[in-house]
């Protein structure tokens, strides 16, 4: 990763493309303090994130789905988003011990919160299977629900459309505008379904070999001959030209 | 007599196993040297029983409290390395080997000859009263924000972290419990022998503990419990058979690790409402077969 530089605005989709290898989600860990960089600062309304702890930089306000999708798998859809509201917990080591009333509020409190997030991205009826059994399609929504329970004002998509067919990914373009609207994300995507990123962003940034190649609107990333030939070698970037 | 003592060192097992449980069970995490936990336990309710002439709940909590500090002081430089557990399953086999060799070399605890005339306040009542109160604990614990913390860590690393789970915290306080438990079936156990000896407390001590919670199965609290009272049963009914006693024991380790690698009760739990419905599925199924 090699002088990249780019700033989203509030409320803003910006896309984040490039070839395999390119250091997308390397941005990612970046972001959310995975990895250190070695120089350079990355500032989120104003507070600098470099040396911050991930779960630091959650409480900020960032979230992120990941590639390989992470869910706890051995966990049930519910449990996978209950996990990350019991950050609501307000009770002491002791309370938990003795199951204080505290405790019974806080847990009913989580499920309610939970459905509500499994409602808004379809998954309310799937609530107790067991994450791992879910379909590939239903397992990123679920990613996608866990991320959005930690209430985030910056969301991170690393490839929320990867493995699935063109129907789906329409539909998840849909979800993805319509959840942007309701909790006024801003959002950072990672993808390579051209379709989705076009139709969604509304800035893209293009990098290659750890550097940023470009930076526009979708029109005109789509006419740059750099990116062509970024994505698809010198000869047919050639071809292009002429 | 004989049936009472047995039954009490299956309670005290079932102790140090729960806390065991909790910690590789639910959080995923190894430990070779719980015996240690026990081992420090043990010495400082019985020292306390023994010279100060303390009442016995006292000595037993500051036994408790004493494990958990040395929890805390393992623990802390170990389970802070990021995302990898393995390098603390490592430090406890030191730790216990050097509490060993502590244990053997102070002057208070009498060395290797170990501390004799402990009265014997452990009786099976006051075990399993402890055994039910530990296991209520434990699930209490582990149906709030702490295991379920702990379950996230297990199930993911990275992801719990990027939930906003402080990972070092969630491990510790895991930990501390465990041990916790571990301090307390040291104290309960020093004190049902009435004689302790730092050769009571070597990794095959730890190990067993392991074995309980593994064949048990990860996730279950039930499980582990069960599991710590049959492997302490077993052995003495299987008495008659002297010899083929470890013998059977460890064919018995193995195919519960064959058959069932999940464990007897993996990611289950016995529940009042499990056992009804279950029942009734048996009932319907004798409806069936009759019909």
């Amino acid at each position: 990763m090699n002088d990249l530089s780019f700033k989203v605005d509030e409320g803003e989709i910006l896309g984040l493309i490039g070839p395999n290898g390119a250091g997308k989600t390397t941005v990612f860990n970046l972001l959310t303090g995975f990895y250190r960089p070695t120089s350079g600062s990355m500032l989120f309304r104003g507070r600098e994130l470099t040396g911050l702890a991930p779960p630091a930089i959650v409480g900020l306000g960032i979230a992120r789905t990941f590639q390989n999708i992470r869910l706890f798998s051995n966990l049930t859809v519910l449990d996978n988003v209950r996990s990350v509201l019991y950050r609501h917990a307000r009770y002491g080591f002791v309370q938990a011990l003795l199951r204080s009333p505290q405790v019974r509020l806080c847990e009913r409190r989580v499920h309610e919160m939970a459905m509500e997030y499994l409602e808004e991205v379809g998954l309310a009826d799937r609530a107790n299977d067991i994450a791992s059994h879910l379909p590939y399609g239903l397992q990123r929504k679920l990613e996608l629900a866990r991320a959005l329970a930690l209430e985030p004002v910056l969301l991170l998509l690393d490839e929320p459309a990867a493995g699935m067919n063109p129907e789906e990914s329409m539909s998840l373009v849909e979800l993805i505008r319509d959840l942007r609207k309701k909790h006024n994300l801003t959002i950072i995507l990672i993808e390579h379904h051209m379709d989705v990123v076009m139709s969604l962003s509304h800035r893209i940034v293009v990098m290659n070999f750890g550097e940023k190649l470009m930076e526009g609107s979708p029109e005109e990333v789509q006419s740059d001959v750099r990116v062509i030939e970024a994505y698809l070698g010198e000869e047919y970037a050639g071809a292009y030209r002429r | 007599m004989y049936i009472q003592g047995v039954l009490t060192v299956a309670m005290i097992n079932i102790i140090s196993t729960t806390g065991l449980a909790v910690f590789t069970g639910f959080t995923g995490l190894f430990s070779l040297g719980h015996a240690a936990f026990m081992a420090v336990g043990a010495y400082t309710s019985a020292i306390l029983t023994y010279f100060v002439k303390a009442p016995y709940p006292v000595a037993l909590l500051t036994g408790v409290l004493a494990s958990s500090v040395l929890a805390v002081l393992v623990g802390y430089p170990t389970l802070r390395t990021r995302l990898r557990g393995d390098y603390f399953a490592i430090a406890t086999i030191g730790m216990g080997e050097a509490t060993r060799v502590i244990l053997e070399n102070l002057k208070i605890t009498q060395g290797a000859r170990g501390l004799p005339g402990i009265s014997q306040y452990t009786t099976l009542p006051v075990a399993g009263a402890a055994a039910a109160i530990v296991l209520v604990l434990a699930r209490n614990m582990l149906a709030s924000v702490y295991g379920r913390n702990a379950v996230s860590v297990r199930e993911d690393a990275v992801a719990a972290e990027m939930s906003g789970i402080h990972l070092l915290r969630t491990r510790m306080i895991s930990l501390v419990f465990s041990a916790g438990c571990a301090g307390l079936a040291g104290g309960l156990y020093a004190h049902y022998l009435a004689f302790i000896q730092p050769v009571m407390f070597t990794m095959v001590q730890s190990t067993q503990i392991t074995a309980a919670v593994v064949c048990g199965g990860t996730g279950s609290l039930t499980g582990p419990a069960l599991a710590a009272f049959v492997f302490t049963v077993a052995p003495e009914l299987l008495r008659a058979a002297q010899m083929w006693r470890l013998v059977i024991y460890g064919l018995m380790l193995v195919l519960i690790m064959v058959f069932r690698p999940q464990g007897l009760m993996g990611y289950r739990d016995l529940s009042w409402q499990g056992l009804c419905s279950l029942a009734a599925r048996l009932r319907k199924g004798v409806r069936h077969a009759k019909g």
